[in-house]
């Protein structure tokens, strides 16, 4: 399957790149090694509704759309909503994705929670450890290492 | 944005020349017969071939008996291997590198699960294999060493002639993969004691679907498609007569023009390294700078990834390749860019351009327009550049 003319969309008019100065959550999931990495900045109200969504992502074509299309998902949404989005829902928005980059979508909800996970630590809120989108280890994995170049 | 449309990837093939489809299609018409019947209409079919072999044979300092057909690259890597290696007696060693084509590195693969030994041996950081280590690893037990002639994604040229020397004072037969060497570079199997050597019509501008393999007279070799007489008896299969009396005609063009095309195409290339390498930051140039294939161009662009700049480039209308995961349909980067010691995160951002006779410097020029562009817009969005932005991970 080659990528649709969405995924093309996002890729090349990626919506909502770049930081937020004075975020109050940022999530950052995978690792050079593996090729893609993806930030997410937020901005949460005091009532806890995502009032702003930057990411940075290095990646692949599908990752660079999965963010941009996941921040877009998110954008005014309640924190509790985005818990809840799902990397399936990212496909779906997207129109599909070909089944090697699938992994990509789970980066975007990943980033999404690891970020909000932040939010909570910041406000001091104890959250659970995330699974591992790769082996579902209960982080203990080695997936998501830091590489050890340079 | 210009709708100009420029090819750099002929490392992945070629066009047909037009001179050599015309040289083809009559094989397609009125001369179809198969070259083994007997009539005169088959004649016509067997004279073809029989001249385009000899046209090969002559063109790497070989017998026309020592030419045989295939269906491929991979076909002839595969019976090169595997036929020398059922057909000995001797032992059950291989000797090859890492940095192979999968055609050789997969074959081997497939042996090593039938009980046979393989080594594999490192390269430099330009992507060489040193000749005291092909020496080093040769055993009583060694029946093969197969060294690529010229790396498809790097474009690092072999010392292929002191291999051979090697090969031959220990008895060892000596396998050259030359897809991207021939037609490029010149070969001469006699000079160079290669005793079988890989070649594929459509990486010369010839078409696609027919190789040949060379086999020096004496080799044991097993035959991998048993049939008719074909190939003298050693591949069988009905000849694909076009495509085999293009093949000959693509390889006799690219050798009459190779030393005229290869002034243009090493300074077009020397152009596009100095150039991007000097305006544009944390680029590297992967494989050897002089001992490099004419047209061959291997950058990694630091904090960005391949596919990416792929798309990017395709958008602008410009056709490359990549040794990146996402390009190479598996979870990690090339295996030649991991074998010449880049880091995984290096080896992804890695942008291949392999030029061919048709190319110009208004290409080269259309490219810089496109290029640090598409290579800064990756790095505006990419963390790990925010980092080195930031002086975290500086240099």
């Amino acid at each position: 399957m080659e990528y649709t003319q969405k995924v093309l969309d996002h890729f090349t008019n990626p919506r909502n790149v770049g930081e937020i100065e004075d975020a109050n959550g940022v999530g950052e999931v995978g690792n050079a090694k593996c090729g893609d990495i993806m930030k997410m900045y937020l901005k949460i109200s005091d009532d806890d509704i995502i009032t702003d969504v930057k990411f940075k992502t290095y990646g692949c074509g599908a990752a660079i759309a999965t963010s941009s299309v996941a921040t877009e998902m998110i954008k005014g949404k309640s924190v509790d909503e985005a818990l809840r989005l799902k990397n399936s829902e990212v496909v779906e928005e997207l129109g599909g994705l070909p089944s090697a980059k699938i992994h990509c979508s789970v980066l975007a909800e990943e980033a999404i929670k690891k970020a909000i996970g932040d939010y909570y630590t910041r406000k001091g809120i104890f959250v659970e450890e995330q699974k591992c989108c790769c082996c579902e280890n209960d982080g203990a994995c080695k997936c998501h290492q830091e590489p050890e170049e340079e | 944005m210009s709708c100009k449309s420029v090819y750099f990837d002929h490392g992945a093939t070629t066009f047909t020349r037009p001179e050599v489809l015309a040289e083809m299609l009559p094989y397609f018409g009125q001369m179809y017969g198969n070259p083994s019947s007997i009539y005169k209409l088959a004649k016509s079919s067997k004279y073809a071939i029989d001249n385009a072999r000899s046209t090969i044979a002559e063109l790497i300092n070989a017998d026309s008996k020592e030419i045989y057909f295939t269906g491929s690259g991979s076909e002839g890597d595969n019976w090169a291997l595997k036929g020398v290696m059922y057909a000995s007696t001797k032992g059950n060693h291989i000797i090859t590198t890492s940095i192979e084509h999968h055609a050789i590195l997969h074959t081997c693969k497939y042996l090593e699960k039938e009980g046979y030994k393989v080594t594999y041996l490192p390269v430099d950081e330009y992507g060489r294999v040193n000749p005291k280590d092909v020496e080093a690893a040769i055993t009583d037990k060694t029946v093969l060493i197969s060294v690529m002639f010229a790396n498809n994604e790097i474009g690092t040229i072999q010392p292929i002639k002191e291999i051979g020397e090697i090969a031959r004072r220990h008895g060892v037969y000596f396998h050259t993969d030359a897809v991207q060497a021939a037609g490029h570079i010149p070969i001469d199997v006699e000079d160079m004691n290669i005793d079988i050597l890989t070649m594929s019509a459509h990486k010369f501008n010839g078409p696609k679907g027919v190789g040949a393999l060379y086999i020096k007279k004496g080799v044991k070799m097993y035959n991998l498609i048993e049939g008719g007489s074909q190939e003298r008896k050693r591949r069988a299969g009905t000849e694909n007569v076009p495509g085999i009396v293009g093949m000959a005609k693509a390889l006799k063009m690219s050798c009459e023009h190779m030393e005229e095309v290869n002034k243009n195409l090493i300074r077009m290339r020397d152009r596009i390294i100095k150039e991007v390498t000097e305006n544009i930051p944390y680029v590297k140039l992967n494989g050897h700078p002089t001992q490099r294939l004419p047209g061959n161009v291997n950058l990694s662009f630091k904090y960005i990834e391949g596919e990416s700049l792929l798309l990017f480039l395709d958008i602008n209308n410009i056709c490359a390749s990549s040794g990146s995961a996402c390009t190479s349909g598996s979870l990690d980067p090339s295996h030649v860019l991991l074998a010449i010691g880049l880091p995984h995160g290096i080896a992804h951002g890695s942008l291949r351009l392999s030029l061919g006779y048709e190319n110009t410097d208004d290409d080269i020029d259309y490219l810089f327009t496109v290029l640090p562009g598409i290579v800064d817009r990756l790095r505006q969005m990419s963390p790990l550049y925010e980092e080195v932005l930031k002086g975290d991970k500086g240099e």
